[in-house]
């Protein structure tokens, strides 16, 4: 019996053992990652019915091109060439053979299905995790099949998330100034379009000047001010309805109307008496209340996504600079002490930091801050840009850019670009018109 | 003899295993809430035609459609037909109950991540763990079993050579947040020739808690790039001495930059 445990033992008890080795990895690539986008598969009958209301001939292969384009503009992902797929997208949405996708070196697979239901467009789409040969989202939607773009975004927006960690910003718009004619006489109308420059639409004719349209953080409501008689007048725009409201006409030189993130207020500057300070007007009630009072120019207050501070751009200390200060006005402390001038704040919806612009030595910066004023990273340098817009989720900014005229007075042109947070991925957005002053809305659907 | 006995059995590798239950994906429905037209000024109206045109060229540029059957259209009515317009106003003005019954949708579906029931065998797993390490460390000093431990781990050029392939396979996910802990453990269990026949995350409680779905993402990145690495470049001898690793994967160094 002894005899029978000790041989247990020695069994059970290895004779030698060794500590667990551990390797740090603290590096990784941020190469974009490798994704294969099949084309969403489509029955006949579907197709035809389609093909009759919305003029494509694949609405299945029309969606995956979406898809593909928002995943490649956003610099982190590499749609894989569709040559190469093995699989057809109808064996590939029920079962992948992940091994054929391995083999194209594709780390995640998006497949789906369309179908034409009572009237609309059904898709179902999944995500498989091609290392791990498992799935990972299984979404359906069902809409109008003239929405057939905003599912394509939809359906970005949640592998974007999946994937990354954070949110997406594909089905979103952007609000802009479209501008027209000569620099001298230039008209300029309020127009809209869907993030990847699609569904161009003007939203005024252009009679009057119009600018700094900005979203409501939290709605498609839109805030822009209008020059009616030569006096600035700040007007409210329902996006959804195409209602539009005046909010009030204010003194000469009012500036940048902007809301505050529960969508309740509108925080601007306007000169009273020869000087500029920062106001706020509850929309309820239209009471007007006075932020800053200091006899320097205060201009481009921008609120924390939490509503408790304010960032501006101030004078005060002789240079203009970035300021930060509680929502009352109290505790107003400057954040910015590099070298140039600093202007139009703008904080993240995330929270962390604050975009600006900077004109140092004749050129002019993107660049962002932490809300504290540390860690200023300039991310693009240009003879002349401004306005910087975050994404909603805080990832990109979007600004406009303006070309130098030549000797004759030629060649100018206002263009919007986009850069991510990390000062990569670069490019212009394409618009019908010369275009400034965007703003981003907030996602569409959550 | 009756401790012995109790030893033998209570060692952690006589333990049940726990369940590797595949994880299962439902699939959620989502009513889109329609888009309203949104309104525009009538001269602008040539000029959108222009933009439309030009956006289908793009997208024919992009990718050709497949070669199907030819069949004619009905009628092609004009964008702003009035008749469409109506019904598209009936059709898809944002209805707030719709909204509220998407937002639950989509929450419930985050509810279903959470009852991962990966979770059940990692909650089960982890008082295992955490003491399992603890008396390892304590090993190292005290325990009389371990007098034949080896200390010795992989040497510098064989850890470099490691950690280089590693770099490479690893695409670290971009949307971390920057203030928060970012270390994934792995424990591997690895063949001869550097295959992985095991992968197991430390910490995969963590992963179903709420607030932390991004380490979710980032234990994924992780299992992944060992994925897309194997075989591992380990060394060619001395099997016994790595035949199990842990990889501490942290991405806070390249992110804070």
């Amino acid at each position: 019996m002894i005899r029978l445990l000790l041989i247990l033992f020695y069994i059970l008890i290895p004779f030698k053992s060794f500590a667990l080795i551990e390797v740090d990895i603290t590096r990784g690539n941020l190469n974009p990652l490798p994704i294969a986008v099949s084309p969403l598969s489509i029955d006949e009958n579907s197709k035809k019915n389609f093909e009759k209301i919305l003029k494509k001939k694949n609405i299945g292969e029309e969606i995956s091109i979406i898809v593909e384009n928002n995943l490649k503009t956003s610099g982190l992902f590499n749609p894989l060439n569709k040559d190469a797929f093995l699989q057809a997208p109808d064996i590939a949405n029920l079962k992948p053979r992940f091994e054929d996708w391995n083999l194209i070196k594709a780390q995640a697979l998006i497949t789906g299905k369309v179908s034409f239901v009572e009237e609309k467009l059904r898709v179902e789409f999944r995500l498989w995790d091609v290392l791990a040969g498992k799935e990972m989202i299984a979404l359906a939607f069902t809409t109008v099949p003239n929405n057939w773009r905003r599912v394509g975004h939809i359906i970005t927006d949640k592998v974007y998330q999946r994937l990354t960690g954070e949110k997406g910003y594909f089905d979103t718009r952007i609000i802009y100034v479209a501008e027209e004619g000569p620099k001298t006489k230039r008209i300029k109308k309020l127009a809209i379009m869907d993030q990847d420059g699609a569904n161009n639409k003007f939203l005024t004719l252009g009679n009057e000047l119009v600018l700094t349209p900005r979203f409501n953080p939290s709605s498609q409501m839109v805030t822009y001010l209008s020059y009616f008689r030569n006096l600035p007048r700040v007007y409210l725009l329902d996006i959804e309805t195409g209602m539009q409201e005046v909010v009030g006409d204010f003194p000469g030189m009012t500036f940048a109307p902007r809301f505050s993130p529960d969508g309740k207020k509108i925080i601007m500057s306007f000169a009273k008496d020869g000087n500029s300070d920062i106001y706020t007007m509850d929309l309820e009630n239209r009471i007007v209340e006075k932020i800053t009072n200091h006899p320097s120019i205060d201009t481009s207050p921008s609120y924390s996504p939490d509503g408790k501070f304010i960032c501006f751009n101030s004078d005060r200390s002789g240079y203009q600079q970035i300021y930060v200060m509680k929502s009352n006005g109290s505790n107003v402390k400057r954040i910015s002490f590099g070298k140039g001038l600093y202007g139009t704040p703008v904080w993240s919806p995330r929270g962390d930091l604050i975009a600006f612009t900077k004109l140092h030595k004749g050129k002019f910066y993107i660049g962002v801050m932490r809300t504290d004023g540390s860690g200023e990273r300039l991310l693009t340098e240009n003879f002349y840009q401004e306005a910087p817009s975050w994404s909603p989720n805080g990832r990109v900014l979007i600004f406009y850019r303006e070309t130098k005229t030549d000797e004759k007075g030629e060649g100018f042109s206002a263009k919007l670009w986009s850069i991510d947070l990390t000062g990569y991925n670069e490019r212009m957005v394409d618009t019908p018109t010369d275009a400034s002053d965007p703003s981003w809305s907030s996602l569409l659907s959550n | 003899m009756l401790l012995i006995i109790i030893t033998a059995l209570s060692l952690p590798f006589l333990a049940k295993k726990p369940i590797d239950l595949p994880p299962i994906v439902s699939i959620e429905l989502i009513q889109i809430t329609d888009q309203t037209n949104i309104p525009f000024a009538p001269k602008a109206k040539k000029i959108i035609e222009k933009v439309k045109e030009k956006e289908k060229k793009l997208v024919s540029e992009q990718a050709p459609p497949k070669k199907v059957k030819k069949i004619k259209p009905d009628a092609i009515p004009l964008p702003d037909d009035k008749v469409d317009k109506i019904k598209e106003i009936e059709d898809d003005k944002q209805n707030p109950e719709k909204i509220d019954t998407e937002v639950k949708q989509v929450s419930e579906f985050e509810k279903d991540e959470l009852f991962d029931p990966n979770n059940i065998a990692a909650l089960i797993d982890k008082s295992k763990e955490e003491s399992a390490e603890t008396t390892n460390k304590n090993d190292k000093i005290t325990q009389d079993q371990q007098k034949s431990v080896e200390n010795v781990g992989l040497s510098l050029s064989e850890e470099d050579a490691l950690k280089a392939q590693i770099f490479a396979c690893w695409s670290i996910p971009l949307g971390l947040p920057y203030n928060e802990n970012l270390l994934v453990r792995i424990k591997l269990k690895l063949k001869p020739d550097g295959t992985v026949m095991k992968s197991e995350i430390l910490d995969h409680a963590r992963m179903n808690k709420p607030g932390q779905g991004f380490y979710k993402v980032l234990a994924e990145s992780a299992l992944r790039a060992v994925k897309l690495c194997q075989p591992l470049r380990v060394p060619t001898t001395g099997y016994e001495r790595w035949k199990e690793l842990q990889l501490n994967f942290d991405a806070r160094e390249m992110l804070e930059g």
